[in-house]
């Protein structure tokens, strides 16, 4: 067993960090104001941070899995709106089409994801149709050299920014789940309409919209492998959102358990600093344990998934695990904090807010349960 | 980063379950209910080499490492948790302060048969009126000629009454809490008396000696 990172993941872990702190933290103020970070996005990609699991043929810096997990941590331990803009856009924006696409496919719109000309976004969740997936309507109609597509979809992450759009849409309604199939939808479809923006509770900066097609014609070489494939493609990415997302939750719980750690070591009460206080200092310790524990479980999917072994249990107990802590942590954080913690003086309280989506979106905590569960019953 | 066993642990920690489940978990219950600790298991251990794992060949052991050493804690406490805490005790408690900080001679005379698991080793710290404050102890060591003189009494000693050598505490200066010093106490030794056995483990009391 070895639990350190190799020079390469660590030099990459530096220069996100050294990048997240010099280009990300001075624009969060303007994320928190409601302002889609397309500037920092733009620094992003010529440091190869759009395409970073990317083959170097498709334009990608063709790192290992773990090197692009360490750079959705630290992104998010700064920004969790960027991180999850990044994760979105590589996870579930890109790789479908590096799994899956045709080589004309990977050529197109491959290396323009991975130099971050373009942005990536993902599209299967409907109004009716959250963790219940397979039951979609958005319907794929096949017309010549077409596709028609019609229907509404939710909850769409860099909705709205994106070049290009995955949807999944029903081909074949009487076939249920092997009726689905995946299409690559560029931005400027007709039909295809941005609807409204969600108001969030966190995540600011982050643009999540409805998405409405009206016989949106999607061309029959922007299928994304073949009818009825759709559902298989889904699942198979949603592991690697997965991590993803863990990997966001961890890094907004170091950073609330950080600024937790620095400010109950400075506040004096009673004419001590709080953290000499033992409740204090015992939910310190509870918070370094529990952060602990998610950065062994994350790193441990990560290094799974990028060594090809099958991780679904450990995907879902890392994206289980780290959101519960990133909630928990971020409360009680925001506890240490005091009165000041819930004012906008201090970041706790949006760590506080960003932390709750982890455990809903990619999959709810309770899809993570039910997927552990299977796992542990074979 | 690595989170897999490498081929030798894996071999280590099937060896380890299997003597486990046949030779450690059909008695477990039975010697649970009647707090009985069994010899036979800790001689079975010895021959297997589970009690010196990771302390060199030079002093008996197998010369294998910590992870090891967890990974047979770990799979002896799936079957029987007092089994576990014996050899953890053994090894962790007994052993490694001889392995770091003992001399040659004492490596020899008391690490060697331990980590052979001819005899089995304890450590005696706490006291009845010191659990967690540690430095709060009472037991005194005072020198006299070639011999340090023993006296108070330690409590809660896992593998008490049944090991053949303690590593206990004493203060040298009792009005001096940092003059903790460490010593190794052999069964036989005069004035050393085992007493009440708890509930679950055995305290010992020091006479005179």
């Amino acid at each position: 067993m070895r639990f350190q990172f190799t020079e390469e993941q660590l030099m990459m872990r530096n220069m996100v960090r050294d990048f997240a702190e010099k280009e990300i933290a001075p624009f969060v103020e303007k994320m928190e104001a409601g302002e889609f970070p397309r500037e920092v996005l733009k620094k992003m990609g010529p440091l190869g941070l759009m395409g970073i699991t990317v083959p170097e043929k498709y334009g990608g810096s063709e790192m290992d899995f773990t090197s692009y997990i360490i750079a959705i941590h630290e992104i998010s331990k700064v920004s969790a709106t960027l991180g999850v803009i990044l994760s979105v856009h590589t996870s579930v924006g890109t790789n479908p089409i590096v799994y899956f696409g045709t080589e004309e496919q990977k050529q197109k719109f491959v290396s323009k994801l991975a130099s971050g000309e373009y942005l990536g976004a993902f599209s299967l969740t409907e109004p009716n149709a959250g963790s219940d997936a397979a039951n979609i309507k958005t319907r794929a109609t096949r017309v010549d050299e077409h596709y028609r597509l019609n229907g509404t979809k939710a909850f769409v992450s860099n909705g709205g920014e994106a070049d290009l759009y995955i949807v999944f849409a029903v081909t074949d309604p009487s076939a249920g789940s092997r009726g689905v199939t995946a299409f690559i939808v560029e931005k400027d479809t007709p039909g295809l309409i941005i609807g409204k923006d969600e108001k969030k509770m966190g995540l600011h900066g982050s643009r999540t919209v409805q998405l409405t097609f009206e016989d949106a014609p999607v061309p029959v070489e922007n299928r994304l492998g073949e009818e009825g494939e759709g559902f298989k493609i889904a699942l198979s990415n949603l592991n690697i959102g997965r991590i993803g997302i863990a990997a966001q939750a961890l890094g907004i719980a170091e950073a609330a358990f950080e600024v937790a750690v620095k400010y109950a070591g400075e506040r004096k009460q009673f004419g001590k600093p709080i953290a000499e206080q033992q409740g204090i200092a015992f939910k310190l310790s509870d918070m370094a344990t529990a952060v602990e524990s998610s950065r062994l479980l994350v790193y441990q999917a990560a290094d799974l998934w990028g060594k090809g072994i099958p991780c679904a249990k450990e995907a879902s107990m890392a994206k289980l695990f780290a959101s519960k802590t990133a909630v928990e942590v971020a409360t009680e954080a925001l506890q240490v904090f005091g009165g000041y913690g819930y004012t906008k003086d201090y970041p706790v309280e949006r760590y506080f807010r960003d932390a709750k989506i982890t455990e809903i979106y990619e999959g709810t905590s309770e899809i993570q349960r039910i997927v552990i569960a299977k796992h542990l019953l074979k | 980063m690595n989170f897999r066993l490498s081929e030798e642990h894996e071999m280590i920690r099937k060896m380890v379950r299997d003597f486990a489940e046949n030779e450690v978990a059909p008695t477990a219950a039975e010697r649970d209910e009647e707090e009985r600790f069994d010899m036979d298991i800790f001689v079975k251990m010895a021959e297997l080499g589970l009690t010196g794992i990771p302390w060199p060949e030079e002093y008996g052991g197998i010369g294998s490492d910590y992870l090891a050493y967890c990974i047979a804690v770990e799979e002896l406490s799936r079957v029987c948790a007092s089994t576990g805490v014996t050899l953890s005790a053994h090894t962790s408690l007994a052993c490694w302060p001889l392995f770091k900080f003992g001399t040659e001679e004492q490596k020899q005379k008391y690490l060697r048969p331990m980590a052979e698991g001819s005899k089995i080793g304890a450590y005696g710290l706490t006291e009845p009126g010191s659990g967690s404050d540690a430095g709060g102890m009472r037991t005194t060591a005072r020198l006299v000629g070639a011999h340090y003189i023993l006296n108070g009494s330690k409590i809660f000693i896992t593998n008490g009454g049944i090991a053949d050598f303690y590593i206990v505490f004493a203060l040298t200066n009792p009005n001096d809490k940092r003059s903790t010093t460490a010593f190794i106490i052999e069964k036989d030794f005069e004035g050393f008396a085992v007493g009440k056995k708890e509930k679950k483990t055995r305290d010992t009391f020091f006479t005179n000696y």
